[in-house]
């Protein structure tokens, strides 16, 4: 089945605070022979707004989107938790938004990327891939065929890190102590790295591990994939 | 003791939830033991290969009874009476109050034996009893517990979750007189029973509330562990129930899907000890008297929202709070509400409004979803959670997160202003960063440098990247 090109939904804190993911997504596709397009008015799918309680803003955020990515038969995202949002709140774009792990493995069928890794990496299945997009061992399948990747299970893997947007602000104590369970699950594995399909997720377990100092990155499952 | 809602001004969840971080013992308590129930209940739910269809089942037999709930109560009310019980309908819990104080002032009775009910709890109805000159005695293992500590329960099911046995021991030995008494959990519970039994034969009304009403037989349910539901529902002249509307279910058959979700979810049980039917009055055998108090107490109100309406259905399991990260880290006082947990984050703003702290409640919560994958009802949680949130955004001024956000909003509804504020937040933040790294937090970043760094705006966002390499290829 040809696949058409892909439009490339790379969310705003992708955009603004981590690029090195969505190039890393680009370089991914576009190594599959995928064409990599980037409607370059999108800004952020309102999902910010939507759970913090600004309903109108999110509303207004999605139709936005919604127009951006008008004509774009497939789009994709590197965020579960962007994905998952558009596709239950955003509907003229839901079904036709996919989570990278998703269009690799159900749409382009592919699981073996032909890359190699150096080192030991534990995947944290954050919240909403796991509960809202239902990714199942998709992520792990994709890590599983990179040739030289230790992949090590983590202990309580379905618990919250305790990000929860607004929340980890809001609610800065329990989210910190959320994040401590979490961090010490991670440690526990001995990987070198802690790898999930969220970068809003692994800014706070990164951030985390940092003020420890702990020898721990915090990688983007693009990252990994993009060799 | 009901002091929860006796708090005149419960903090806000935030600042409630830094106290009970601040206590290990505590932590430690609730950890183990909603690790426990956890697995617990995991193992029984996956013994049942039809689980998801009993939750569909559960789900659509509530929504059934909410949809019709103006019928089902009537229904429900005519057959109770058929069975010889007598039914009063309260507003509000002042209403429901003073019915079941003028109805055991009444029978001359000073004291009443009583089954752990949140609905009473909720309605502060020892308060009443006690303000009306009649003495309530907690019949529950864990809410004596609790009413001996002179505290608050801290969970919906397992009031004492937050104690541990030498705790517990140590308590004993001072308010029953006890010094004799080891921190064995079977010494423990004998201490209580002896404690208790003089109580159940003295007692001549009784008071309960009840987890299921069915409304084409009039039968009332009572679930419970520890046959003290079954003593006061069966021994003394007069009992008085009192539930929450939302509680009719339409037929007897109904039973079958909920006692099979009910204690699976809330123990982990395959069936709970003590399962109490009743079905009005019968000469010879149980209480002379019965009398139904059907409490409305802000339920028509969560009825009227159809977006908030699926929280009626909950069968008070509490499977969510056991398995929420949130409740796992500060227990139920930090709620400061007798519905603790992610469904008290939903109900109480409800029930009470979205304001105050109240308000503060649904926001105690990472969205995370676990909720909702345990619900035995399937109510989905996390879109409640964020209904209320909006309700609380729209009744009360969120101050600097609400004027930021706006901002924002207004920032992304525009490419141009969007780039810009990319390049000028590159621009504004050189003071307050070194090695690629944020090291001053002001304002809402305050709460984020408590645990975690965080990362500087890039040299070059994705766009930019994308717009160079464009125009380089």
């Amino acid at each position: 089945m040809p696949t058409p090109n892909v439009a490339l939904f790379v969310t705003c804190l992708g955009d603004t605070l981590f690029p090195d993911v969505g190039k890393a997504t680009v370089t991914v596709l576009e190594r599959l022979g995928i064409t990599v397009e980037f409607p370059a008015e999108q800004t952020c799918c309102g999902q910010l707004h939507f759970n913090a309680g600004y309903a109108d803003e999110a509303r207004a955020l999605g139709e936005r989107m919604e127009r951006v990515f008008a004509g774009h038969e497939v789009v994709v995202s590197p965020s579960a938790s962007c994905a998952a949002h558009v596709r239950e709140h955003v509907p003229g774009l839901a079904g036709r938004v996919h989570e990278l792990s998703e269009l690799l493995v159900d749409r382009l069928g592919v699981e073996d990327l032909g890359v190699s890794y150096t080192g030991s990496v534990t995947y944290h299945p954050s919240c909403h891939s796991l509960r809202l997009l239902h990714l199942g061992d998709r992520p792990l399948r994709l890590l599983r065929a990179v040739r030289g990747l230790e992949l090590f299970e983590l202990p309580e893997a379905a618990e919250c890190c305790g990000f929860g947007g607004t929340f980890a602000v809001k609610n800065a104590d329990v989210s910190s102590a959320m994040l401590a369970d979490k961090l010490a699950s991670v440690e526990a594995t001995g990987a070198g790295a802690v790898c999930a399909c969220d970068s809003s997720c692994l800014m706070h377990i990164g951030g985390g591990l940092e003020r420890r100092r702990a020898p721990v990155r915090a990688l983007h499952l693009a990252e990994i994939l993009a060799g | 003791m009901m002091e929860a809602a006796r708090d005149a001004r419960p903090l806000p969840f935030p600042q409630a939830a830094r106290l009970a971080l601040r206590d290990p013992q505590l932590r430690a308590n609730i950890r183990l033991a909603t690790t426990t129930i956890r697995a617990k209940r995991a193992a029984v739910v996956s013994e049942l290969p039809d689980w998801q269809q009993l939750r569909d089942a559960g789900r659509t037999i509530k929504d059934r009874a909410l949809h019709r709930l103006d019928d089902v109560l009537v229904e429900l009310e005519a057959a109770v009476t058929r069975g010889g019980g007598i039914v009063h309908w309260a507003r509000d819990a002042e209403e429901a109050n003073r019915v079941v104080v003028d109805l055991v002032r009444a029978t001359g009775a000073d004291e009443v034996v009583k089954v752990k009910s949140l609905t009473n709890d909720e309605i502060r109805l020892n308060e009443a009893l006690q303000a009306g000159g009649v003495r309530p005695i907690k019949t529950d293992l864990a809410e004596l517990i609790v009413q001996l500590a002179g505290e608050r329960p801290s969970h919906l099911l397992v009031p004492a979750i937050h104690k541990n046995r030498t705790e517990i021991r140590d308590l004993f030995r001072q308010q029953l007189g006890r010094p004799d008494l080891s921190d064995d959990p079977h010494e423990l519970a004998e201490a209580a029973r002896l404690h208790l039994r003089a109580a159940f034969l003295r007692a001549r009304v009784a008071i309960s509330g009840l987890n299921f009403a069915v409304a084409e037989t009039g039968t009332c349910c009572v679930v419970e562990s520890e046959g003290n539901g079954r003593m006061c529902l069966t021994l003394p002249e007069t009992l008085i129930t009192v539930m929450g509307i939302e509680k009719a279910i339409p037929r007897w058959d109904d039973l079958g899907v909920l006692l099979q979700l009910l204690p699976r979810s809330s123990t982990g049980e395959r069936m709970n000890p003590y399962t109490s039917l009743w079905t009005g009055v019968r000469a010879g055998d149980g209480p002379r008297a019965f009398h139904l108090v059907l409490l409305d107490g802000g339920r028509t109100r969560v009825l009227a929202d159809p977006e908030g309406r699926p929280a009626l259905r909950c069968i008070r399991c509490s499977a969510c709070l056991n398995i929420c990260p949130v409740y796992k880290q500060t227990g139920g006082h930090a709620y400061h509400t007798v519905y603790a947990g992610p469904i008290g984050a939903i109900l109480q703003p409800q029930l009470s409004g979205e304001t105050g702290h109240a308000a503060t409640l649904p926001f105690a919560s990472s969205l995370c979803g676990a909720c909702y994958e345990v619900c035995p009802v399937k109510i989905d949680i996390p879109r409640i959670l964020v209904h209320e949130r909006a309700k609380a955004v729209r009744a009360e001024s969120q101050g600097l997160e609400g004027v930021s956000l706006r901002f924002l909003g207004r920032v992304f509804a525009q490419r141009r202003r969007y780039e810009r504020a990319q390049r000028l937040g590159r621009a504004l933040q050189r003071p307050v960063v070194r090695n690629g790294h944020v090291r001053w937090f002001v304002g809402p970043l305050k709460g984020w440098g408590m645990s975690r760094e965080l990362p500087a705006l890039p040299l070059q966002t994705f766009r930019e990247w994308w717009e160079q390499r464009e125009r380089g290829t």
